[in-house]
């Protein structure tokens, strides 16, 4: 194989050309999709956070199952159990919606986990402080706690971000037709490696200027713990 | 103590930090057997003149010979000329992962390539010397911080240096654990230890310093016996900054 | 037949559990086997970049963090894809196992090479003068004083990106490996039924969740002291 056919093969800019307006619905998907399935994350994570202030042991035992059991699943196992298997318990779920389920019951369980890292990080002081002149529990928590706690955890939410829109990569696997789906679709049909190199050319651009973010926050983090 | 040849001869010391001109040639000869005493204010170079002299700052310019090695020549083995030059910091910097046996122990066995036990044999003399023999199995976290400042001694002291260098060896402890760390300096001279000491503990200058090394702004301002230099400074910059110790 | 029992007879099949678990108990030891390929190559590669770059060499540095970024930016399914179809494409065929094995080594030395070079760098400076005043070389320095505190230091976020990173392993079901997931998908259109996908998610729990609960446990055993 000449350095040419090589070019020919994963590089081709005839083959870019032909591709690009599938991988462009294919980003698009992208976008939309980690547009659906940060905040639903982002919420079930809150909710879950939230749940874990409860000091009740048949609160906190069965929250830690959950979490641990979500976190324990690889998301993939989850995403192809709920788009495969729950036809047969007569429920059909379009891919979307396999998707949405499946990534707030993963993802939740990751977000869940650092907002509550986040939330154990802030005083009691401050909720004393806050309780001390007249604010409620829930108050309290919405205007002093969380905020502190969300600071607290950034450089962790930012990261858990980046992983979830990494992932929304196996929804290719349920047919979803998201950039890496498109891709694979575009490379059958061309017979050529190009459409798949370029939408990981795609995805770094697309991630590449959090990633630079993330190592400089988590630099600091840890010198800030010399 | 003139006829024997120094076993530190710095001479025109210059170093740059980048455009900040930090020692503007510094001459410093030290005899065996010599306490000399470094003084002088914030910023006037006492720790980098140290660091210089076993090369963990490199000089921008001049010599400096220890044990009549060539300290700056790239043909010199450092890290075997280093073993000469013992380093105690003014924030101990033990190994924490280590206990006092294995800080005092490293270098023992990996630059001198002795056996384990050969090494622990000569750490736990070593920590005698500092009256820690006892904390050998400790972790530095586990000692009070004289101790561990002892420790650091031993460690250095092991190594059997022609000189010892001390920046600010007791500035980080509570003043109940000076006592402890200077009188392990002390013994250490009347064994006949060569030292450098940047400190600001003029009592122990004034009863232990063969002679006192002012500093200001790069340059040495005036050296001479404690008594002379502190009791009758010859230059303006002298007086003043020992009128400021005294107020304190 | 109500529905819990339509429910049960879906996904609780035992004639169908019986049939399929022997398939499922081979993929579990596969995926061990490709989790411990992954694992060690992987941290054993983010380890020895973490040591090159402290050389402090400026082009090798960069050539470090762009390629530490580059696995960092792209979803490991992408990578494993990219390889597993796109090599032949340059006449160089890839067995599923190793496009998975060489992918996620390769975003597993990324995120190890961050985590162990932030290690080093919080390691004070004055070991490093400490050590050096007492004639111990660079290297020396480096193994036996400044890389034992690193990594004990490192040890908490290692492990949750190690786990995180080995959950992959059910990616490498979509290049036709037969490790969990894949044999738990080739049970269900086998036998119409789900049930094999309830043993591969029983699977991954029975091999992950001891490890995230020990996850859990080294994060407070090496918490910061503060
Ligand atoms: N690595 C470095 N990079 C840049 N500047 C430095 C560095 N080390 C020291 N300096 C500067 O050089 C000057 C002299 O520092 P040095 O530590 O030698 O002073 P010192 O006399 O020991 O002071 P102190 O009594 O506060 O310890 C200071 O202005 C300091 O900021
Ligand atoms: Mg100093």
């Amino acid at each position: 194989m000449t350095f040419d056919d090589f070019l020919l093969a994963f590089f081709s800019l005839e083959i870019v050309g032909q591709a690009w307006p599938i991988l462009w619905t294919g980003l698009q998907q992208t976008l939309l999709l980690s547009a659906i399935v940060v905040p639903l994350g982002v919420g079930g994570g809150m909710l879950l956070a939230l749940l874990s202030t409860v000091r009740h042991r048949l609160v906190r035992w069965p929250l830690m199952v959950w979490v641990d059991f979500f976190r324990a699943v690889p998301p993939l196992v989850l995403l192809i159990f709920v788009y495969a298997g729950l036809p047969f318990a007569g429920l059909e779920v379009s891919a979307i919606g396999a998707v949405a389920i499946g990534f707030f019951l993963n993802t939740g369980a990751y977000y869940g986990e650092i907002l509550r890292a986040g939330i154990e990080s802030v005083p009691a002081g401050q909720m004393e402080a806050a309780r001390s002149t007249g604010l409620t529990r829930w108050q309290t928590m919405r205007y002093v706690v969380l905020p502190q706690a969300v600071r607290n955890v950034l450089p962790d939410l930012i990261s858990n971000t980046l992983e979830v829109v990494k992932l929304t990569s196996i929804a290719s696997v349920v047919a979803l037709p998201e950039l890496l789906f498109q891709a694979r679709q575009a490379q059958s049909v061309t017979y050529n490696a190009t459409p798949i190199v370029a939408a990981a050319v795609v995805y770094f651009l697309l991630l590449w200027p959090v990633v630079r973010l993330l190592s400089r926050l988590e630099n600091r983090q840890l010198a800030g713990r010399r | 103590m003139a006829q024997t040849p120094p076993i530190v001869a710095a001479h025109g010391i210059h170093k740059h930090f980048g455009t900040l001109h930090v020692l503007k040639g510094v001459d410093l000869m030290v005899a065996e057997r010599e306490l000399v005493f470094v003084i002088g204010p914030s910023g006037s170079g006492k720790s980098t003149l140290l660091r210089c002299l076993n090369r963990l700052e490199e000089p921008s310019s001049g010599s400096i010979t220890v044990d009549g090695i060539d300290m700056l020549s790239r043909s010199t083995d450092i890290n075997a000329a280093r073993q000469r030059v013992g380093m105690v910091f003014q924030s101990f910097n033990l190994y924490p992962h280590m206990t006092a046996l294995g800080n005092v122990a490293l270098a023992l066995r990996k630059v001198q390539g002795k056996s384990r036990a050969e090494a622990e044999a000569r750490a736990r003399a070593a920590l005698d010397r500092v009256h820690l023999a006892d904390r050998a199995g400790h972790f530095p976290g586990q000692l009070s911080g004289g101790q561990q400042q002892r420790v650091a001694i031993a460690r250095a002291i092991a190594l059997e240096p022609r000189v010892m260098l001390f920046d600010e060896p007791t500035s980080a402890l509570d003043p109940e654990l000076v006592g402890g760390v200077l009188a392990a300096m002390r013994e250490l001279r009347e064994d006949g230890m060569t030292m450098v000491v940047v400190s600001h503990e003029m009592g122990f200058a004034k009863a232990a310093a063969d002679r006192v090394v002012f500093m200001a702004d790069g340059l040495v301002v005036e050296q001479g016996p404690p008594a002379e230099l502190f009791g009758a400074p010859r230059h303006e910059r002298t007086r003043a900054f020992l009128g400021q110790i005294e107020r304190h | 037949m109500t529905g819990l029992d339509r429910f049960l007879d879906s996904f609780f099949n035992l004639r169908v559990a019986v049939e399929y678990l022997p398939k499922i108990i081979d993929g579990f030891w596969l995926t061990i086997l490709l989790a411990f390929c992954i694992i060690l190559s992987g941290l054993a590669a983010g380890l020895a970049l973490a040591v090159l770059r402290s050389l402090g060499i400026r082009p090798v540095n960069w050539l470090i963090i762009f390629v530490v970024d580059l696995f960092r930016a792209l979803p490991p399914l992408v990578i494993i894809v990219l390889l597993y179809f796109g090599l032949p494409a340059a006449g160089l065929s890839i067995s599923g196992f190793a496009s998975a094995w060489l992918s996620l080594a390769l975003v597993l030395m990324a995120f190890s090479e961050e985590i162990f070079w932030a290690g080093i760098t919080a390691v004070p400076r004055g070991q490093w003068e400490a050590a050096r005043s007492t004639g111990l070389t660079f290297a020396a320095t480096l193994g036996h004083v400044v890389l034992p505190q690193a990594v004990r230091m490192v040890v908490p976020p290692l492990t949750n990106r190690t786990i995180a990173i080995t959950k992959g392993t059910a990616l490498a079901s979509v290049v036709a490996v037969p490790e969990i997931l894949g044999a738990a998908q080739a049970g269900v259109s086998f036998s119409f039924n789900p049930t094999p996908l309830t043993l591969g998610a029983l699977a991954y729990v029975v091999l992950f969740f001891p490890v995230v609960i020990l996850g859990r446990w080294i994060e407070t055993r090496f918490a910061w002291k503060r």
